[in-house]
This record gives C-alpha cells, sequence and structure tokens, in this order.
C-alpha cells in the first residue's frame, strides 16, 4: 500500500481558516434556525422573573435620580414611582420596557431633606416593587474639577504619601544584617496576605451587592486570576531581558501589586465621598495613610542591597501609590458595583503572585534554608498584626 | 405599606440590590438616557400634576378593566323584581365569580378575583322585608361563597361547614335566599379560606338595604375603601376607593351646590387595622351601619376597621373643589385621596 493512498485529500484543499470557522458557522447557522423555525423547547416557561438592581443613586437639589439594570431575564415594565409611601406624578421613566441587561432612568422631582432616609419603591408592570432604600440623603458632589481636584487630594494623602514616607525605611533596611532583611520580607507577605484577604472579601461583599447578571462575585476571582496570568507575564519579561537586578524586578513587582491594591483602596474612598459617607473623612485618610505607610516598607524591602538610583526609586513609589488617584476618580464618577468586584479582584491576584515572588528571598539563597525560622514566623505574623491593627483605624 | 425600612417581599429577586443602591450613588452631571432600548419616555399628565401632591403617573383606562369607578359610584343593582302571590317583593340577581386581570394604578395589572368581573361587586340593592334569591355562579378557579351581613339563616350565611352554600366549587352553583334584614348599609364578601386573600384579591361588594319608609331624595353614591398587596407581602401598595388609585383625584365627582349627597361608605381594607373617611371644608351627619334614621354624628372625620361602614349624609353650600381621603396620609398619598367638584 503506497502512502498516498492512506492520506485524506479533502482536508488539504479546504484552507485551514474555514476549517476553524467552520464549527462556529455550524453552530450560527444552528442558532438562526432554532429562532427562524421557532423549534420546539425555546418558549419560555412560568411566570416571568423581575430581577432589577439599582446601579446608581444621584441626590441632586430637589430631585433624586436612580438608574436601574435589569438583572432578569425577561423584560420588565416599570410603572410607577413612590417616596416614602407617596406616588410621584412628576416622575419620569426611561424607557418603561427595560430588556435584559438594559437600564433605565428614573428621574423624581422631590424635595427631600439633608441626612434622612428615603424608601423608594418603583411598581412594576405586574405590582413588584423595586426598592431603592437612600439610607442618608446628601447631594451627589458635581462632577466639576473641583471635585477631580479634590479626589486626587484624597488619592495623594492615601496612596503616594504615605508609601514614599515608608519607602523611607530604605536606609535602615540596608544597615541591617540579611537575616534582618529576610525579616522584614516575611513582613511585607503578611502585609500582603493581609491585603489580599482583605480585598478578597470586599470583592464579594461588592460582587454580590451589585447586579448580578455580569458574574456577581465571580468576577472577584476571575480578576484575581487575570492579574495572577498577566503579572506572571510581566515577571517572565523582565526576566528575560536579564538587564535589571532581581531584586529591582520584585520591587517593581511589589510596587505594581500594591499599587493595583491601592486602585481598589481609591475606588472605595472615592465611591464614599460621592455618596456623601466620608463625614469621618479626616479620620478615614488618617487610617489609611498609616495603614499604607507600611506598604511602603513591602516595596523597598528586596532591594535592601542594591542601590538603585532616586528616579527608580520615584517611580516605584509612583506606580505603589498614584492609582489610589485613579481609583478615587472612578469610584466618584463611574461607580458601579460589578466593575469595582472586578478591580478588586484584580487586585487580589496581583498581590498573591507578588507575595509568592518575595517567597524565596524570605527564605534566603544559601543551600538548604528554611522558609519558616522563628524569625520568618515572627515577620509573617507581625505583618499581619500591623495591618491588622492600623486597618482598625480605617473604620 | 412596609413598617421597616427593609422590608422582605415575598418575591425576593426583587430589589436584591438594595443596599447597592445606596453604596452606589455616584457623583451627578451624567444624565444618561436610558440604554436598553424599547420605548421611549413617558411623560406625567396630571391636572395636579409637579410635586404639589402624590398622584400616580398616567391614567387607568375604564374601557380595558371593563369597569369605571365614576359607573361603580351610582349602579344601584335592584335585580329582577317580580311581586309574588302573597304580596311580597322578590328579588333575584345572578353573580358569577370569575378570575380577572384588573389595572389598579396606571400600568399596573393585579390578577383579581371578581364578582361580576368587577370590582368592588355589584350593589345589591332591595327594600326592607323583600324576598332576596342570589343564584351564585363560581366561574372561577377556586373555591368561593358570597357571605352576606345582615339577618339570615345559617343554611344562606355561605362560610364554610354553613352546607352547599359555604363551599362553592368551580363550575358550581348556590342560590343565597334570604330577607332583606335589617335596613341599613351592608356587604357581601367571598368566605373561602383563606379568608383575607380572598378578601384582598377583590371578592366583596356592598349590600343596601332601604327602610320601607325611605330617605330623604339626595345624590347618592357608594364608595368601598380597598387596597391591594400587589406584590403579595400582606400589606398593602396600591389604596383606592372604589379599586383604582387616584380615580376621584384625576376625575372629581361632580355634585350641585346645596343638594344632599348621600354617601354609602363601606371599608373593606385587608391588612391595615383601620381606615378612614375626612372631608374637606364641610361637615356631614353620620349614620354607622345606617341601621338609624337619626345621624349619631355631626363631624368631618370617621373611622371604620375592615367590614364596618356608615352613610354620610352632606350638602355643600359653596362651589369648589373639596378633597376627601383617608385620614391616614400614607393611604391618601398611595392613592385613597378624591375630590368632589361642586357646581
Amino acid at each position: 500500500v503506497s502512502t498516498e493512498a492512506r492520506t485524506p485529500a479533502t482536508p488539504q484543499r479546504l484552507p485551514a481558516w474555514l476549517l476553524g470557522l467552520g464549527p462556529l458557522l455550524l453552530v450560527g447557522a444552528l442558532v438562526i434556525a432554532l429562532f427562524a423555525f421557532d423549534l420546539p423547547g425555546l418558549e419560555r416557561r412560568g411566570i416571568p422573573v423581575e430581577d432589577v438592581a439599582v446601579e446608581r443613586t444621584v441626590l441632586r437639589p430637589g430631585e433624586i435620580e436612580l438608574t436601574l439594570r435589569n438583572d432578569g431575564p425577561d423584560t420588565v415594565g416599570l410603572a410607577q414611582v413612590f417616596v416614602n409611601d407617596a406616588y410621584i406624578p412628576g416622575a419620569t421613566i426611561s424607557p418603561v420596557e427595560v430588556g435584559r441587561l438594559g437600564s433605565a432612568t428614573v428621574r423624581i422631582p422631590y424635595d427631600w431633606i439633608e441626612g434622612e432616609a428615603y424608601e423608594i419603591g418603583i411598581l412594576t408592570s405586574t405590582g413588584g416593587v423595586i426598592e431603592a432604600p437612600i439610607e442618608v440623603a446628601t447631594e451627589t458632589p458635581a462632577g466639576d474639577a473641583d471635585f477631580f481636584g479634590l479626589l486626587a487630594l484624597l488619592g495623594l494623602y492615601v496612596g503616594i504619601i504615605p508609601v514614599s514616607v515608608g519607602m523611607l525605611w530604605l536606609p535602615f533596611v540596608r544597615r541591617v544584617s540579611p537575616l534582618v532583611v529576610r525579616f522584614f520580607l516575611a513582613v511585607t507577605v503578611g502585609l500582603l496576605a493581609f491585603l489580599a484577604v482583605d480585598a478578597l472579601i470586599e470583592g464579594f461583599e461588592i460582587g454580590t451587592s451589585g447586579p448580578q447578571a455580569f458574574g456577581g462575585a465571580s468576577l472577584v476571582l476571575l480578576g484575581a486570576l487575570a492579574a495572577f496570568i498577566a503579572l506572571s507575564a510581566v515577571d517572565a519579561w523582565v526576566k528575560s531581558r536579564a538587564t535589571g537586578s532581581q531584586g529591582f524586578r520584585l520591587a517593581l513587582l511589589v510596587a505594581i501589586g500594591i499599587g493595583l491594591h491601592n486602585l481598589g483602596e481609591g475606588l472605595a474612598i472615592g465611591s464614599a465621598y460621592a455618596i456623601g459617607e466620608l463625614a469621618l473623612g479626616a479620620f478615614l485618610v488618617v487610617g489609611f495613610a498609616l495603614h499604607n505607610t507600611t506598604e511602603g516598607l513591602a516595596v523597598v524591602a528586596p532591594i535592601a542591597h542594591e542601590r538603585p538610583g532616586w528616579p527608580r526609586l520615584a517611580l516605584l513609589g509612583l506606580i505603589a501609590g498614584a492609582p489610589a488617584i485613579i481609583g478615587a476618580w472612578i469610584g466618584g464618577v463611574a461607580y458601579s458595583a460589578p466593575l469595582a468586584a472586578f478591580l478588586l479582584g484584580f487586585g487580589v491576584g496581583a498581590i498573591v503572585q507578588v507575595a509568592w515572588q518575595i517567597l524565596p528571598m524570605v527564605r534566603g539563597r544559601e543551600r538548604g534554608a528554611q522558609l519558616l525560622t522563628p524569625l520568618t514566623t515572627a515577620g509573617l505574623v507581625l505583618g499581619l498584626a500591623v495591618m491588622w491593627v492600623t486597618g482598625l483605624l480605617t473604620g | 405599606m412596609s413598617e421597616s425600612g427593609t422590608k422582605l417581599t415575598r418575591r425576593a429577586l426583587i430589589g436584591a440590590a438594595a443596599g447597592a443602591g445606596a453604596l452606589a450613588a455616584v457623583a451627578g452631571g451624567s444624565q444618561m438616557a436610558g440604554a436598553g432600548g424599547g420605548q421611549g419616555e413617558e411623560s406625567p399628565s396630571h391636572p395636579h400634576a409637579g410635586t404639589a401632591h402624590a398622584a400616580t403617573r398616567g391614567r387607568v383606562d375604564p374601557r380595558v378593566n371593563g369597569f369605571d369607578p365614576h359607573e361603580i359610584l351610582t349602579d344601584f343593582d335592584g335585580g329582577r323584581v317580580r311581586r309574588l302571590p302573597s304580596g311580597r317583593t322578590l328579588r333575584e340577581w345572578t353573580v358569577v365569580a370569575q378570575d380577572k386581570e384588573i389595572e389598579v394604578a396606571p400600568g399596573v395589572r393585579y390578577a383579581a378575583w371578581t364578582y361580576n368581573g368587577r370590582v368592588p361587586g355589584p350593589t345589591l340593592r332591595a327594600t326592607e322585608g323583600d324576598l332576596m334569591r342570589v343564584r351564585f355562579v363560581n366561574a372561577g378557579t377556586h373555591v368561593h361563597t358570597m357571605h352576606f351581613h345582615g339577618i339570615h339563616p345559617a343554611a344562606h350565611d355561605g362560610v364554610p361547614g354553613s352546607g352547599p352554600g359555604g363551599l362553592v366549587k368551580p363550575c358550581g352553583e348556590f342560590t343565597y335566599e334570604f330577607e332583606a334584614k335589617p335596613f341599613g348599609l351592608h356587604l357581601y364578601h367571598c368566605h373561602s379560606f383563606p379568608l383575607a386573600m380572598h378578601i384582598a384579591k377583590g371578592l366583596y361588594g356592598a349590600f343596601i338595604v332601604d327602610p320601607k319608609q325611605g330617605r330623604p331624595e339626595a345624590r347618592e353614591m357608594v364608595m368601598l375603601m380597598n387596597a391591594f398587596d400587589t406584590n403579595f407581602d400582606f400589606s398593602n401598595e396600591v389604596y383606592a376607593v372604589n379599586t383604582v388609585a387616584f380615580a376621584y383625584f384625576e376625575r372629581p365627582i361632580r355634585v350641585r351646590r346645596g343638594e344632599l349627597v348621600r354617601i354609602y361608605l363601606v371599608n373593606v381594607l385587608e391588612f391595615d387595622p383601620l381606615n378612614s373617611f375626612h372631608l374637606h371644608a364641610n361637615f356631614f351627619n353620620y349614620y354607622p351601619t345606617g341601621t338609624s334614621l337619626e345621624p349619631t354624628e355631626f363631624t368631618d372625620t370617621i373611622m371604620q376597621v375592615q367590614g364596618q361602614r356608615g352613610i354620610l349624609e352632606v350638602r355643600f353650600p359653596f362651589a369648589g373643589q373639596y378633597m376627601f381621603h383617608a385620614h391616614k396620609s400614607e393611604f391618601a398619598e398611595l392613592g385613597w385621596v378624591g375630590f368632589f367638584d361642586v357646581t
């Protein structure tokens, strides 16, 4: 038997892209056929499900504006609006029919009073009630230059400044013995572990609270995975260039991880500010500042025995601290629960990746070195404890 | 409605993001148009519009509902009248229970149970001493009855355990027969289990027994104070007189200056313990249950528990629009408010 006879001929005639596209085209044709011929199995069974989430609440003088998101599988009709058990004839709803994943804007003329609570309800066409409580009414800040400037300042207070101050521990970690540096690296891992746990829980909380149609809490884990993979790739790329020192590479990764984390913190601060929950603003800012000073230590610990120039140090500080400003802006202007959940998860993934990178340095380079010596264990626990204590200050 | 800020609706999916609403508040300036496609914006159209008073958006079309609260006010139903050989008057009605979706506020549909396709059911009216024969046909999907307030034998009381009239199955029927007494204003309603549900879903109506000597000539109207729990959380979302929220607010009831106005007022409100009636800029004579021809009170506000009723008599000395409403502000602002337009 000749070899030619055994080789199937047809696949070689078709171009590869067509072979790749084939199954996609087929499934597309199937979907079209299902709908075109109204094949059995497509009819909707049971009563329509009304599942509408309140995405945003904006208060202006004399007006309350809600943005609703249809989280369910069926179209929802929005019929009436009541505030504190009174129907509001002048309320506008646009559009009144909201399809799956669609959004509607409800504008309610209402002389709300600063500091009071309001129970808003949207009555649907089937009589269901979409509840949109306002716990404390306060005017939503207008998105002008002052607003952005103030949020940038807040980001500066809790991001760049404390991280930079923390980096001033560099001369100190340079003086001490390698054993003590390992101790501080262990403290850094402890700090990062705390931040990861903290952000994970907050991400899940926010992810489960908002619209679920976009994935809810799973967005946190997806974000974490994406960040972990992306940062691993960045790490591999930096390694392959092999020009920089290992210490600086690690410090850069730590800065990126902490920066992504601070993006999430900025997000929380910005959104809290936007709804007027920063009544204890000074206290919160002081808490975050102390909390984040320790992050500066985490950035410089890997470069204890290197001599990077000032520009590089400034770059590290900026990478670790500046995202707080960006986060505050996003939180203040375009807050949405799914986005926040994803970004918080992204920060978690980055931190886990960074902690993973630092662990070998905690162990030390000598042959047969242990990861968990009494000193490094104490460092890990101390890192957790310091974050927990300073975290109490952020309320 | 709800008493606490964290009301749990039985339709648990709705408002799942209640907490997020407050958290998610963000800066203004971005007046985004609805991105979800579909219908455009609906603008309010209302004579008393603005923030001046609570009201619903839009109108309920009586033609779609098949009944009009303005017609229900005055469509007294005396039945088919026959003189019996004994000289007594026999009045016969046929009342059919049927399931029907009704619009209780603009755009808000409610799966009601009705007598004769309307809520409230027909206002049955007889004179003291008449023989009443009410043929009740159950065309609905659940067991129903007609339980009359009045004086009659147990077998015609329409409660479970009282015989065939206490449990009329779908496709079944029963004829209630009794003497119209005592004179006054009464009501009838379904008494099937679970009682609260059968009443809340709309199975009730007024039952008037006129005294033999009659009452003074007047412009008469029937008002049943009711409400609807549209999301099944055992508290009402929509309040009204004769079913449609704000019906007499949108279109006031027209009466003549100086003429005697007689209101047959019945409270059938479920879930809330009390209801009330308050008239603006005037006082009325109140006849509790209408069983006496002498008023017991000259007032502008009365209250009734569920099943309680009474007759109000009033003359309007001045032209103009006069508000009437439940003097429970919450009920008023959720639909139980109206106007008399005196000309």
